[in-house]
């Protein structure tokens, strides 16, 4: 579907709830059915995708078919409310989280107008608590005593066919930032509970493609654009004949090396498409630079995990390439790239799934001697928190004027602010490498605003919707580009590269996206280097 | 609707309350049989709920973090936003039970023409919730002196410093007001604001209503219909009570029987609702664990066994790319028969 012009659109978030997403609020919320046609759905899975990852060893993904959200029979199993039912009672057992998320909220709607969704949108069912709610009624009418007795009165309905494509409709319009869970008196985290439903959704066969495509890419090749070993040996490669070019330094990479020191994973896509390429050639750089004994791997090429998208176990299956390759080679720990969901899985999930990795050693940078005590159990280090150390210890030359080009921002992506605590690290190195300034107070740090398309969700065509979800945060950088002057907005992570420039070029034309690993790649001074004068660092053309 | 209905209940509530304990041998029933099976409706209910919550493990550690990290030694970490030790999580659980810290953060956001988005800093949910809880705590301790013979010394301090404004006589409670004025606002704010006006239930107008319902009753006992209440057969009544050997006075009035009928509604009730955000916050596993878990391996009890997709089985796939291509193998290519 088209996207409307800037101008419309302009107008039509002022205006309010917007047909796009399939609800006016003039009836109650239980009384609106959801609408699907062109341009308001990701499509469904294919249906040999589906297959793939239902042949797994360990995964469970049934009713694979072709089927399309726009039909009113969506070729459901038989017996899918009984699945529907069990499959939440099961996960109340199994996740404390949920229960309390489902008895706690008052209602008190202080995460309501959080949610970028919300505010892009004004659909009542994008306020978080709706979101939520949307699950919880159902809870109610099965599993509170209150809620068999009183049914709606008490805010319960009976689990339909049509509250199962609302699920489907608004567990895709969340992107799990988790912003609504930082101001909730409670900490209820909505994200929690659209995993919950989308894990409830796999159970009768209902799923995204640009979710299951690439997981089930990265199981079988390594990785999510689905690159085979030498395709991803190839890619690598040609970036390290553009810097070559660029610096006349030629780096010393390698792949599946046994017996290097450090294992090097990044998201697939920084050596597949701009920007991303030039956040890959700052890490070939940087570990030139230093000398790092360090390898890329084929097999777990992949640092991304659109499990986490889909249910805990793809996603520890997806994860678990990551240490089978680290004790496979023997190295001593495992350097992380710049990616959001990413460190989500590996800050909070990994060692719980795939540990303990007691075959690696707590990791110590053999260039300044640190020992990242705070990674002492996964034995996983983000490469922020690497770089800064680096220079701290004053290990590498910068030259900040060679991003006198730059007039940079720091978007912080959600996963790293709100799930990991990674904010300064950023910040430290960009104060070394670049002039930079942040967007308005409510809009950085644990209030950053996602890029509108996480969780599986930049796909083309719901382009609208992304494009209003992305609003909030860019007109956080349109504010800083009006009256700072700034052209472009960094970031430490692989999606948003992605989806900020589609985002950018929609409402921002004349700021572009970077890794913060390309603006120190733009200001590395290496020995023996022949580098010109690249007016636009490494971005620059020959 | 939804709040109209709230009110009828309430409403029901009082008229079944003042016309039944005043049927002979009723008195009993409202004041002693039905506290008693309140009390264990809520203990008992709470206590099972807190065991349910219980009963479910935590299997990854979901902490969300407002603040810096520990991580390097030179960047400095934000213990209280993003604790790393135990005793940094109970004194960010601190500030959340008793100053509603995630509460005080809220902003409101509009959309002006342009689109310009803005973010408002808005403390009035924060102000009023905490008057309303602080309120209510107070009222349930000063409630205290009536269950115990003789009041413990630090009652008085309370006392006084509740009353301190001396308005008429008997002294006014400071706590009386703001616990109407923090209703009045939860309320209104429900009616009003167009978010929470749609996202409310008869659930949340009910509790506001009885609790509204007490505190009139309550009010209206203390300094308008002192005659018609005798405080020393209540005072003999409540301490019976926890005694075990309540004795029913003859000149209880009928307004005493509606607000301890409506404190015993509400304990049945507190169990069974949203009320329950009381214990909940405590075990919220997004603000209650350390965000240690690089450092220290959290453990989920239901770990599933899965194995990756295997690298042998990947090296089979793709054996010849990976040697044309240069790529170490384990396993090299059979030798080709010539
Ligand atoms: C410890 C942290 C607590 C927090 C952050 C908290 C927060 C809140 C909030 C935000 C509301 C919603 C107000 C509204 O209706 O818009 C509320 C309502 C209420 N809370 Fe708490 N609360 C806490 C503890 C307690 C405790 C210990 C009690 C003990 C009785 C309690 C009893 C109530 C009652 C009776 C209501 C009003 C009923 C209602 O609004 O439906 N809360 N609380
Ligand atoms: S902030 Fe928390 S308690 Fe309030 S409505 Fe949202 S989820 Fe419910
Ligand atoms: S997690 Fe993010 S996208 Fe999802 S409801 Fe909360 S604020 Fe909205």
């Amino acid at each position: 579907m088209a996207v409307p012009k800037l101008e419309q659109l302009s107008k039509s978030v002022v205006q309010g709830p917007s047909l796009a997403t399939g609800a006016i609020p003039t009836r109650d919320w239980m009384d609106i059915p959801v609408v699907f046609k062109e341009g308001n759905f990701a499509y469904p899975a294919k249906k040999e995708k589906v297959e793939y990852l239902n042949s797994q060893k360990g995964l469970h993904f049934p009713n694979a078919r072709e089927w399309s959200p726009e039909h009113d029979d969506w070729k459901l199993p038989e017996n899918w409310k009984e699945i529907i039912l069990a499959g939440l009672k099961e996960r109340l057992e199994k996740f404390r989280s949920l229960k309390i998320f489902m008895d706690c909220c008052v209602r008190c709607g202080a995460c309501a107008d959080k949610c970028h969704f919300f505010l892009g949108t004004g659909d009542p069912k994008n306020m978080p608590v709706l979101r939520a709610e949307l699950l919880r009624s159902v809870y109610r009418n099965d599993f509170t005593l209150a809620g068999k007795i009183m049914g709606r009165m008490a805010g319960a309905r009976e689990m339909t066919v049509g509250v199962l494509k609302e699920w489907f409709m608004y567990s895709y319009q969340c992107t799990e930032c988790r912003r609504c869970s930082v101001f909730c008196p409670y900490g209820i985290d909505t994200a929690e509970v659209t995993m919950m439903i989308r894990e409830l959704l796999h159970l009768v066969g209902v799923g995204i493609n640009w979710i299951l495509e690439p997981a089930s890419n990265s199981n079988r090749t390594g990785n999510h654009m689905g690159l085979q070993p030498h395709t991803f040996k190839d890619n690598v490669d040609f970036l390290a004949d553009d810097i070559e070019n660029l610096t006349g330094i030629r780096v010393n990479h390698s792949f599946n090396r046994k017996g290097a020191e450090v294992l090097f994973i990044t998201p697939s896509a920084d050596v597949f498409a701009e920007p991303g390429l030039y956040t890959a050639m700052g890490y070939l750089l940087l570990f030139e630079a230093i000398g790092l004994d360090y390898t890329w791997s084929t097999y777990a090429s992949e640092g991304g995990n659109f499990g986490l998208f889909t249910n805990n176990e793809l996603m520890k299956k997806l994860n678990a390439k990551m240490y089978a390759e680290a004790k496979r080679l023997g190295v001593k720990y495992i350097i992380g790239g710049e990616c959001g969901h990413m460190w989500r899985v590996l800050h909070q999930y990994m060692d719980t799934m795939n540990g303990p990795a007691d075959f690696l050693e707590t990791p110590v940078s053999s260039i300044t001697g640190t020992r990242f005590t705070n990674a002492a159990s996964t034995k996983m280090v983000h490469i922020s928190e690497f770089t800064a150390d680096l220079i701290k210890h004053g290990k590498i030359k910068l030259d900040k004027s060679r991003n006198s080009h730059v007039k940079a921002t720091y978007h912080d992506s959600c996963n790293p602010a709100r799930a990991m605590g990674l904010m300064d690290e950023p910040r430290y190195i960009l104060d070394h490498v670049v002039d930079w300034v942040e967007m308005p107070e409510n809009t950085i740090r644990e209030q950053t605003f996602c890029c509108g398309s996480g969780t599986g969700l930049n796909t083309d065509e719901i382009m609208e919707l992304r494009m209003r979800a992305g609003l909030p945060r860019a007109n956080a950088v349109k504010y800083v580009h009006d009256k700072k002057g700034v052209n472009m907005l960094s970031c430490v992570c692989a999606i948003d590269r992605a989806t900020l420039t589609s985002l950018m070029n929609y409402w921002n034309p004349d700021v572009r996206v970077c890794g913060v690993s390309e603006l120190v790649g733009n200001a590395l001074v290496i020995d023996g280097e022949t580098r010109g004068d690249l007016d636009d660092g490494l971005r620059t053309m020959l | 609707m939804k709040y109209a209905f709230s009110f009828l209940v309430v409403i029901v509530l009082i008229v079944v309350a003042g016309l039944g304990s005043q049927i002979q041998g009723m008195q009993y029933v409202f004041g002693v049989a039905l506290p008693y099976l309140a009390i264990l409706v809520f203990a008992g209910g709470f206590i099972y709920r807190v065991v349910q919550w219980a009963k479910s493990p935590v299997p990854f550690p979901i902490q969300t973090t407002c603040g810096q990290a520990a991580s390097l030694d030179f960047i400095k970490q934000n213990k209280l936003e993003c604790p790393n030790t135990t005793s940094e999580v109970v004194a960010r659980m601190i500030l959340e039970i008793v100053t509603f810290r995630s509460l005080f953060r809220n902003t409101k956001s509009e959309i002006h023409e342009g689109p310009q988005l803005t973010y408002e800093s808005s403390k009035w949910l924060w102000v009023f919730s905490l008057m309303f809880h602080y309120s209510f705590l107070l009222i349930i301790i000063r409630h205290m002196r009536l269950f115990l013979d003789p009041a413990p010394f630090w009652m008085a301090w309370i006392e006084f410093g509740d009353g301190i404004f001396q308005v008429g006589a008997p002294n006014a409670y400071i706590t009386d007001a703001t616990i109407l004025m923090a209703i009045v606002y939860l309320f209104g704010r429900r009616i009003i604001n167009r978010h929470v006006k749609y996202i409310s239930l008869i659930n949340d107008f009910f509790p506001l209503v009885l609790i509204f319902g007490i505190a009139c009753t309550g009010i209206l006992m203390r300094y308008f219909l002192r005659t018609d209440v005798d405080i020393l057969a209540i005072k003999r009544l409540a301490v019976g009570l926890v005694t075990f050997s309540p004795v029913i006075g003859v000149k209880i009035g009928a307004i005493f029987y509606i607000h301890l009928f409506l404190v015993s509604t509400l304990l049945i009730y507190f169990p069974f609702s949203k009320l329950m955000h009381m214990g909940g916050v405590f075990l919220s596993p997004t603000r209650n664990l350390k965000n240690n878990s690089r450092a220290v391996r959290h453990i989920n009890p239901w770990n599933p066994d899965i194995k990756p997709h295997s690298y042998a089985g990947y090296e089979d796939e793709f054996r010849e790319f990976m040697v044309d291509a240069g790529i170490p193998v384990e396993k090299e290519l059979p030798v080709e028969k010539g």
